[in-house]
């Protein structure tokens, strides 16, 4: 652990930029949600919300969902899904609700072509949707495919349908395709060019593609100046689509797709229903939101914070009284209730479907929050001992002694069990209990030489650990620049970012701002492919072990 | 039809012209056997695979007989109405070579591909009903449907390559929708116009795909073979969308289903027993119906969390934290969850048998390929792993058999049925788990 800090903390010593720093030009697929969210800022969220999306699941990588949208590919049956949910899209945007201001003008007649209407049509809809000014030919192209089915259909409106879905299924709209460009400021060097930079700014802090002002500051060159993209980047900080985006990346972080298909038994928790579930993921998502945001504090008091906010779902798991809707409210110090860990949503999604699992939860607070790497359990292990535990062993603690005497098992479990046994006076749904089967429980233990002697002390010692900081830097990092960080490559600014956000005092807004101003956030690593013009593609830029100015 | 493009012949249809205009040949009509479905017709092959976890508890699993009539041990017992539609191979193995063994992993892997993978995460080669996918797959409104009984998008035994998951459905109501919403075609309708609409999407789709070929010489390889995948994908559908302009043949089996009930998430056994035999009797239909011929659904697989009523560990937990009962010669727990795995085998096959197509039933017509992803779970074994076939593919292989590899390849079964559906293979699977000899016991 200490050498992974001063790999990333430890090697640079001043707070300037990087400049050479560089990221990888990449192609990602737009997840679900991205593209979800898209579709509700261009047409409205009675268009969106009424259609699932049907881009197919990403893959974990190196931590995050997000990360495999570098790599993932589609298929012609799931093209066939998002066809259909494209069409479906387009029959709501042309139908007689919403046709009047979705659509910028009204054609001369509804049973025929109009191709001034579908031009203008086509100019504005298909640059948010392509995240670009279409070329003149593309948009001759669309003009004269919706007249076309205008007059196939005599209808106007069912011609652009037909835009619309070719639009949203279209290579261009589904993948972000990033695009290099030479970078005047570092000749021989490749930058993201104007739009990419524009969409991948866009899909780290909003997590959907550029609104008209953003492609607008593409357009003119402002964001490829250091003044223009900082106003830019300020500018997006402040728009209320911001949410969007750390709910996006905090969701992936946490693992809450796990949500989607989430259940309890219902013999061992009765009272937790899909419902209760559903609102445990959103009682997080809200105290993130209210916590980095709304308040703009420290990221490590996420893990001892008592403020959140309870639906009436969660007031029965939490034993307080019930309010209708969700409500701010603040767990008294002695609830042992403070902070992320000891929510429903970590302790439920991080259990078995009839009871708790130390292992488990201690597995996650490893890999999730401190980006520490848990291997796989031998194949062959010795699962004897295990057996039949003892109907003396009533606590997890004492059954999971046996991982301890066990060679193959200890070295592993040494470092998850002891922090998830210090969850362990809440139950498989989350519950608080005093005792398992009548014995007390003991939840003393330590995390990497912070002793504690209950799950008050683990979340001091989480909150202290060097780790912790240093984890979400490195995530919020990757998630930004779309792919898995390079820890040759990237070390220099990752460290500069440490340092920035630790003098910040770890604000998550300020990490924002500094990884959307980072050279390496637009300086690209690699070109693709050579050059428009037939060039040779520069030589990468050598990464030294300080670039300080 | 010299320059006469799809494009342009489908342009021609769009501006008016007679929706008689033959197409030029389509690759969708040049590699499928036996697809005329008009009356007399002979009913397509089809492929369909099933999945269940963690393996078996051996002693009471595999019959003491082999060949016919074979005994039925404890948790093969409910397959007893099933058992002469079935054959079941015991005492195959799967080959990790230099390979780590990657628990629950390694098993499923080499049966569905052929290939032992390198890591957890690794999904080398492309599974089997891929390849008869491409083989038989081309004439349908589905080239290869995936459902899961899970209700996890994620449980699938079905990918293109290793970065492209065949992603299964598990909603029910979502299934319905896709298979028999608007764009299901009844061949059993008395009339058939073809729909305009589809003539517009179908032209939208080809400039689309026009339109954006340039986008491939900006990328570099990895991303270049995402993206030819993506025009494959877009071909292929452009394709399947000239099918919805012809009119089916009757199918006198097809019938449109209703609506189904729609159900929460969770692995109650119960539950997902009831998803499991809502989403075969829907994706059953839709084979019925001709909507596709190549077809996977995943009760449960690797890591399976299916859970039993008042009992604290899941099916994975169990068949590593409860003790062998020695007298019972099992773990009695995770022998409960075999055995409820085998009630929906059978389940699944029996609702093969009760689609009737021609003189028989579609059992006739197809071939099903089971299979687990360990043999005894506890220790992650490989050695052994238990499959199944169902059906006669066509009257092609014999059933109600049970064969006994001796310790010969599992992927044979893979070659066998790969073979049956038309593939021209010589060998099937690398390394080790290379063979050219199918199971000629099951073989007529």
């Amino acid at each position: 652990m200490v050498c992974t800090l001063l790999l990333v903390a430890g090697c640079s010593s001043g707070t300037s930029d990087p400049k050479n720093s560089t990221s990888p030009l990449r192609m990602r697929l737009m997840s679900a949600q991205q593209y979800s969210t898209t579709l509700a800022f261009v047409f409205g969220t009675d268009v969106s919300d009424s259609v699932p999306s049907a881009l197919p699941p990403l893959t974990r990588t190196d931590g995050m969902l997000e990360l495999g949208a570098a790599s993932i590919g589609v298929t012609s049956d799931q093209l066939q899904q998002l066809s259909q949910s494209a069409a479906a899209v387009a029959a709501k945007v042309v139908d007689e609700k919403h046709r009047d201001y979705l659509i910028p003008c009204k054609p001369a007649a509804k049973d025929a072509a109009d191709p001034a209407c579908a031009r203008r049509f086509v100019q504005s809809t298909g640059r948010l949707l392509y995240r670009r000014r279409l070329r003149p030919d593309e948009i001759t192209r669309w003009v004269n495919e919706a007249g076309a089915a205008a007059t196939r259909l005599k209808d106007f409106y069912a011609g652009l349908a037909g835009v619309i879905e070719g639009m949203l299924v279209s290579p261009e709209v589904i993948f972000i395709v990033e695009h290099s460009e030479a970078d005047p400021r570092r000749p021989g060097h490749q930058r993201l060019d104007a739009y990419s930079l524009a969409s991948r700014l866009s899909f780290f802090l909003w997590n959907a593609a550029p609104d008209d002002e953003l492609l607008q500051s593409a357009e003119n060159g402002e964001i490829q100046t250091a003044q223009g993209r900082a106003r830019v980047v300020d500018r997006m900080l402040a728009s209320s689509r911001l949410e969007n985006g750390v709910r996006a990346f905090f969701d992936d972080l946490l693992e809450f797709d796990k949500f989607n298909s989430l259940a309890k038994d219902s013999v061992a928790y009765p009272t937790i229903t899909g419902a209760t579930l559903a609102d445990a993921r959103e009682q997080t998502l809200r105290t993130v939101v209210d916590h980095l945001l709304t308040r703009n504090l420290d990221y490590r008091d996420l893990f001892t914070t008592h403020a959140t906010f309870i639906s009436m779902n969660l007031a029965a798991i939490y034993g307080i009284p019930a309010v209708p809707g969700w409500t701010p409210y603040e767990f008294p110090a002695e609830t042992h209730r403070g902070g992320m860990l000891t929510q429903v949503s970590f302790l439920a999604a991080h259990a078995h479907p009839a009871r708790s699992s130390a292992t488990l939860r201690g597995k996650a607070l490893r890999e999730l929050l401190l980006c520490q790497k848990v291997p796989a359990p031998p194949p062959n292990v010795d699962f004897s001992l295990l057996e039949d535990p003892d109907s003396s062993l009533h606590t997890a603690r004492e059954r999971l002694q046996v991982h301890a005497k066990n060679p193959s098992c200890a070295g592993c479990h040494l470092i998850m069990d002891p922090m998830g046994l210090a969850l362990e006076k809440f139950d498989g749904a989350g519950q608080f209990r005093e005792t398992e089967k009548g014995a007390a429980i003991d939840t003393g233990g330590n995390l990497d030489g912070a002793p504690f002697s209950d799950v008050d002390g683990l979340n001091r010692a989480l909150h202290d650990h060097p780790m912790l900081p240093t984890c979400l830097v490195k995530r919020v990092y990757s998630y930004g620049t779309g792919g898995p960080v390079s820890m040759g490559a990237d070390r220099n600014v990752l460290a500069y970012l440490m340092q920035r956000f630790a003098q910040a005092g770890y604000k998550y807004p300020d990490l924002l701002r500094d990884i959307a101003l980072s050279s390496a956030f637009s300086q690209i690593r690699e070109p693709r492919a050579v050059a428009p013009d037939g060039t040779s593609p520069s030589p990468p830029p050598q990464v030294t072990a300080l670039n300080l100015p | 039809m010299n320059k006469l493009s799809r494009r342009r012949v489908l342009r021609g249809m769009l501006n008016g012209s007679a929706i008689a205009i033959a197409l030029p040949l389509l690759d969708c009509f040049l590699d499928d056997n036996g697809t005329a479905l008009a009356s007399g017709a002979p009913m397509p092959l089809r492929f369909g695979t099933w999945s269940w976890g963690l393996g078996m508890s051996e002693a009471l699993f595999v019959p003491k007989k082999t060949g016919a009539n074979y005994d039925l041990p404890p948790e093969i017992a409910p397959l007893q109405p099933i058992q002469r539609h079935i054959n079941l191979f015991t005492n195959y193995r799967v080959f990790k070579d230099a390979a780590p063994n990657l628990c629950h992993h390694t098993g499923w892997v080499i049966l569905r591909t052929g290939i032992a993978p390198l890591t957890a995460i690794n999904r080398p080669g492309e599974t089997l009903d891929v390849t008869v996918a491409r083989k038989i797959g081309n004439a349908t409104r589905f080239r290869n449907l995936s459902a899961t009984a899970t209700g996890d998008v994620r449980d699938s035994f079905s990918y293109e390559n290793g970065n492209t998951l065949n992603t299964p459905e598990f909603s029910p109501i979502r299934f319905y929708h896709r298979l028999f919403g608007e764009d299901f075609q009844n061949p059993n309708a008395p009339e058939f116009k073809p729909d305009p609409h589809v003539m517009v999407r179908k032209s939208v789709l080809s400039g689309v795909l026009e339109e954006s070929k340039s986008l491939n010489k900006a990328l570099g390889s990895d991303d270049r073979a995402r993206m030819d995948q993506y025009f494959t994908g877009l071909r292929d559908l452009e394709r399947r969308m000239d099918l919805q302009l012809v009119k089916p043949a009757p199918i006198e089996s097809c019938r449109a289903p209703p609506s189904p009930e729609d159900l929460p998430a969770g692995l109650d056994a119960d539950l997902v027993s009831k998803r499991h035999r809502i989403l075969t009797d829907l994706m059953l239909m839709a084979v019925a119906c001709d909507q596709t011929r190549v077809f996977n659904m995943y009760y449960a697989g690797a890591f399976s969390a299916t859970t039993q009523p008042g009992y604290d560990k899941p099916h994975h937990t169990a068949t590593h934290e409860e003790a062998v009962v020695v007298e019972e010669k099992c773990q009695p727990h995770v022998s409960w969850y075999t055995r409820r795995a085998m009630e929906e085998w059978a389940y699944y096959v029996q609702a093969l048998g009760r689609i009737k197509e021609g003189a028989g039933t579609m059992l006739d017509n197809v071939l099903i390929y089971a299979m687990t992803d360990q043999s005894f779970a506890k220790v992650h074994a490989i050695e052994g792993i238990p499959m199944f076939t169902a059906g006669t593919a066509g009257g092609r292989i014999k059933t109600g058999l049970h064969v006994d590899g001796g310790g010969s390849q599992g992927t044979r079964l893979g070659l066998t049925a790969l073979r049956l559906m038309g593939v021209d293979l010589t060998s099937w699977g690398t390394q080790s788990n290379t063979t050219s000899r199918e199971i000629s016991d099951i073989l007529v």
